[in-house]
């Protein structure tokens, strides 16, 4: 099995097709689980795949099969140009091979400690310990401690002299802790869900530094017991980098997707409110946003060298003192739309076709330290780490819930309040971006879980973030 | 594919020692898919993807896997006995876990649904002509879907359909916008083209001039399709034992205050329906009829056997994650026919989109409204409305604003696809409310 080469099963295809490309994926996911002391999962998921697309009278087509074998595959070329064929009477876009361009090259995501270097029960002894170190008090009901690992390679091979190798190593964690008091009932976690995923190796799994962290998420649990809901009020919001990821991710990323704003999502995810023609005039938010396409970032969780297009991937621009000056689209949706684009055509595995995707969407840093924008502020709340998110389909009103909060009075962060939300509409919401924390306050962070498209794909994406102020907004409590 | 199941399971509980019990699932598909933008193709494709999932347990050990199923004997025997040799090395390493549920011995069952579907190479001709004429935006997808579990102790279920699903949205230059799902085992072409005309013939409606609504609380109806996504939330920290027991449920409130919503509101899980198999990864049947919320109290929740040994409950079979798989919400007496005189003047919503917690413990759910949502006025249509966000506790809106149930539940299919066809839906009627709260 693991001499199987792509590129030799692509030399013997028979096809009568315009284009052929041969992508493999192998993918292993690991997943440890302890709760409240036991071990709850130790799981490991492979898929192991190729997706043979090809290119007929202007029609992409594919066949996704673990089959492996070189028949198998000759069967699932012809039955993909049968596919295409059918298929290019309907077109919504007569494409030429232009759209999958030759690449050659490989990626291999950094890392210091390879998966061989920490035992399942290393790991599991680590989990443990970190569960104990969550429990800070009788209060804490329920603790939980996940790392997922995973191992993915790529080999794309085309019949225009594509052959890229891309392998990558990832480590999602999270650490939470659940608190209880009577009716009262409060999570704190380590970031948001899975938000601590990167390209990295086991030296993820520092043991100090992860039991620090869960003694903090577990006093903070209990903290926000006795803590005010957060009032209800329109004032200055700040917001951590573990919010901004999420705020990134729904109001600006999905936004600019152009396959979105071509329609291909409207039966999902949506539409987009940013159209076409307001790509190089629209003014998106204040002039300290400026937003990057970079898939250049070292460990951050969506870095590459090639989409799966074959297009080779190059950090940009996308927002630029607030102008939107580029939006997110491979080559298919570029020779679509005729605007601007990055290489972020992706597919989710073998078994699924690729699409406009985020990749990594960062907000670059500004000048002010926190302590600056904190001192700034006569009334305000500061708010961390997501725990609740809903926009419409549009990428217009959105409604966001985060773990923690902090009032700011006079300067200063004061009380503790429970149930932050906040409540906005996304260009009004980035024009009211006041200050913007330096590269201090800057930090990186992903999810494995982005969703989108039909059939449906989950995605990793990477986010990286200063701390934000916004003012004006709405802000609200709990139930 | 069954057989080979059975065959490799067969030959690898022959492989296990005395001390050792194995749990095996299969989840698979073979399925088209075309994805259409402006009622033309955007994508097309064919996925055959199978794989099966393996649990080993030694003593008070347990360890699992998944890999690749190719519907090939040999090789997949192969590969599941090798992954159970890696299962062996690892399990001995792992802590021991108080809670394990051994396999037990039990009935096997057995279902196949045969469908027909249309021939592949005839999808295109046949779905596209009805719509042509309208902007439309959807997915195709159709073919076989397996489940499969075994055990070493005996046990082997296995379920298989044929099922179609075109999920679609058709759209107005104006970019209003109207949702449907022609969904089955048996394809039919008439029923499909009066499907697509009534779809079209509800487009008009959208092409009134909008309303644009403030925010603040409405006299509502959710029609079923929205409904289905409210009830959906119960998955997600929802009616779960485990959720309960550990903080994390919506119904705590329910559970330890004995709080009670509308005697309107009853809710069950029904595999009835035949269209999701009853047997769960462990090889467990869960009963037919399993009542949730009976005239607004909590009777039930979903317990897996897990679940009830770690908190000493009783088992009823849920699968690991205890979510809904069949769920049912019960009729009531508001004839659709009458549904717009009763909400006289009001906010009618089709559809619901992006719901999430905003307050998991206070039930608080938020979301938006989509697709055909209108102003209702003295029981007539009178424009769609801008699309609004809500923000509403079920502790509210399926407890003393629920006014009445309509008469007849509708089957919303689950077409979700990001671990593979999904199978099932959830059954339901549509929902009076006397308010809703509309927010942004």
């Amino acid at each position: 099995m693991n001499k199987f080469n792509p590129k030799t099963i692509l030399d013997n295809l028979t096809l009568a097709a315009d284009w052929v490309g041969l992508r493999l994926v192998t993918e292993t996911t690991t997943y440890r689980l302890v709760r409240d002391g036991k071990p709850q999962t130790n799981a490991r998921e492979t898929t192991r795949g190729i997706m043979v697309e090809v290119l007929a009278d202007g029609q992409f087509a594919y066949y996704g099969t673990n089959r492996l074998d070189p028949v198998s595959i000759q069967q699932a070329a012809e039955k993909a140009l049968e596919q295409a064929k059918l298929a290019a009477r309907y077109a919504v876009h007569k494409f030429t091979v232009d759209a999958r361009p030759a690449a050659v090259g490989e990626f291999i995501s950094p890392f210091k400690r390879g998966v061989d270097t920490l035992s399942a029960g290393e790991l599991n002894e680590l989990l443990l310990k970190s569960n104990e170190a969550l429990k800070v008090s009788d209060k804490i009901v329920s603790v939980n401690s996940l790392a997922q690992i995973v191992e993915t390679e790529f080999h794309y091979v085309s019949t225009n002299g594509s052959d890229v190798k891309q392998n990558f190593l990832m480590v999602s964690s999270d650490f939470v802790a659940t608190a209880q008091d009577g009716p009262v009932v409060q999570k704190r976690t380590d970031g948001g869900m899975l938000a601590k995923s990167h390209q990295t190796g086991m030296e993820a799994f520092d043991e100090t530094a992860i039991l620090d962290r869960c003694r903090i998420i577990g006093e903070q649990a209990v903290e926000l017991l006795s803590a005010e809901d957060c009032p209800t009020a329109k004032t200055d919001l700040v917001l951590a980098p573990d919010q901004m990821m999420l705020q990134i991710h729904e109001s600006v990323g999905h936004a600019l997707e152009i396959d979105r704003i071509l329609g291909d999502e409207r039966n999902y995810a949506g539409w987009s409110f940013v159209h076409l023609e307001d790509i190089g005039k629209l003014q998106y938010g204040s002039e300290l946003m400026n937003i990057t396409f970079d898939p250049s970032v070292e460990h951050q969780l969506a870095s590459y060298a090639f989409d799966d297009g074959g297009l080779k991937a190059e950090r940009q621009f996308i927002i630029k003192n607030g102008k939107l000056v580029r939006a997110l689209g491979g080559l298919e949706s570029q020779i679509r739309s005729g605007v601007p684009g990055v290489a972020n055509f992706r597919a989710s595995s073998w078994n699924r076709q690729p699409i406009d995707r985020m990749a990594n969407l960062n907000l670059e840093p500004g000048n002010s330290t926190f302590e600056e924008i904190i001192s700034s502020i006569e009334h305000g709340v500061y708010m961390e780490t997501n725990r609740s998110w809903s926009i419409d389909d549009y990428r217009n009103k959105f409604q966001f819930g985060c773990e923690y909060g902090k009032l700011i009075e006079k300067g200063k962060l004061t009380r503790t309040v429970k149930n932050p939300n906040y409540r906005a509409i996304t260009t009004p919401f980035w024009s009211s971006l006041k200050m913007l924390g330096n590269r201090d306050t800057f930090k990186i962070y992903g999810t494995p879980y982005c969703g989108k498209g039909e059939p449906n794909q989950t995605i990793r994406v990477g986010h990286a973030s200063p701390v934000a102020c916004f003012e004006n907004v709405e802000v609200f409590g709990g139930a | 594919m069954y057989d080979v199941f059975e065959q490799v399971c067969n030959r690898i509980f022959n492989q296990l020692k005395t001390e050792e019990y194995l749990t095996i699932s299969l989840r698979g598909e073979n399925s088209q898919f075309i994805r259409f933008n402006r009622a033309r193709i955007r994508q097309t494709g064919l996925v055959e993807d199978m794989s099966v999932s393996l649990k080993l347990i030694i003593g008070q050990r347990t360890a699992s896997g998944e890999l690749p199923f190719i519907g090939v004997e040999d090789p997949d025997y192969q590969s599941v006995f090798d992954e159970l040799e890696r299962l062996r090395k690892e399990v001995v390493q792992l802590p021991e876990d108080p809670f394990i549920v051994l396999p037990q011995p039990g009935d096997s069952t057995h279902e196949v649904h045969t469908g027909d579907l249309l021939p592949k190479d005839e999808v295109t001709d046949s779905l596209i002509p009805a719509l042509k004429d309208v902007d439309m935006s959807g997915i195709w997808a159709a073919g076989n879907i397996y489940r499969g579990s075994a055990n070493s102790a005996g046990q082997v279920h296995w379920f298989e359909t044929e099922t179609f699903s075109f999920d679609y949205s058709l759209v107005t230059p104006e970019e209003k916008m109207v949702k449907a799902t022609f969904a089955g085992r048996h394809w039919n072409r008439e029923k499909y083209n009066a499907f697509a005309a009534d779809s079209i013939h509800k487009l008009e409606k959208m092409k009134l001039a909008p309303k644009k609504i403030k925010p603040g609380k409405y006299r509502t109806y959710i029609a079923p399709a929205g409904v289905a996504d409210l009830i959906g939330m119960f998955s997600w920290g929802g009616l779960s034992e485990a959720a309960i027991q550990q903080g994390d449920s919506a119904f705590l409130k329910m559970r330890n205050e004995k709080i009670r919503l509308s005697r309107l509101f009853t809710l069950k899980e029904d595999f009835s329906g035949g269209t999701v198999p009853r047997f769960n990864a462990l090889g467990e049947v869960a009963p037919e009829i399993l009542p949730l919320i009976e005239g607004g109290r909590l009777v039930n929740t979903l317990v897996s056997s897990r679940t009830a040994k770690e908190y000493g409950k009783i088992s009823n079979y849920a699968d690991d994650w205890e979510d809904l798989r069949a769920p049912v919400m019960t009729e009531g007496a508001l004839a659709e026919k009458a549904i717009l005189e009763e909400l006289g003047t009001g906010v009618y919503l089709s559809n619901l989109h992006y719901l999430n917690w905003s307050d998991r413990i206070g039930g608080r759910i938020t979301g938006m409204t989509r697709y055909a949502c209108f102003w209702v006025e003295n029981g007539e249509i009178a424009a769609p409305i801008e699309n609004m966000r809500f923000d509403d506790s079920f502790y509210n809106f399926f407890g003393p604003e629920l006014e009445a149930v309509t008469d007849e539940a509708r089957f919303i299919p689950d077409v979700g696809t990001y671990a593979g066809r999904e199978l099932g839906g959830v059954t339901c009627p549509g929902i009076l409310l006397k308010s809703f709260a509309l927010t942004l």
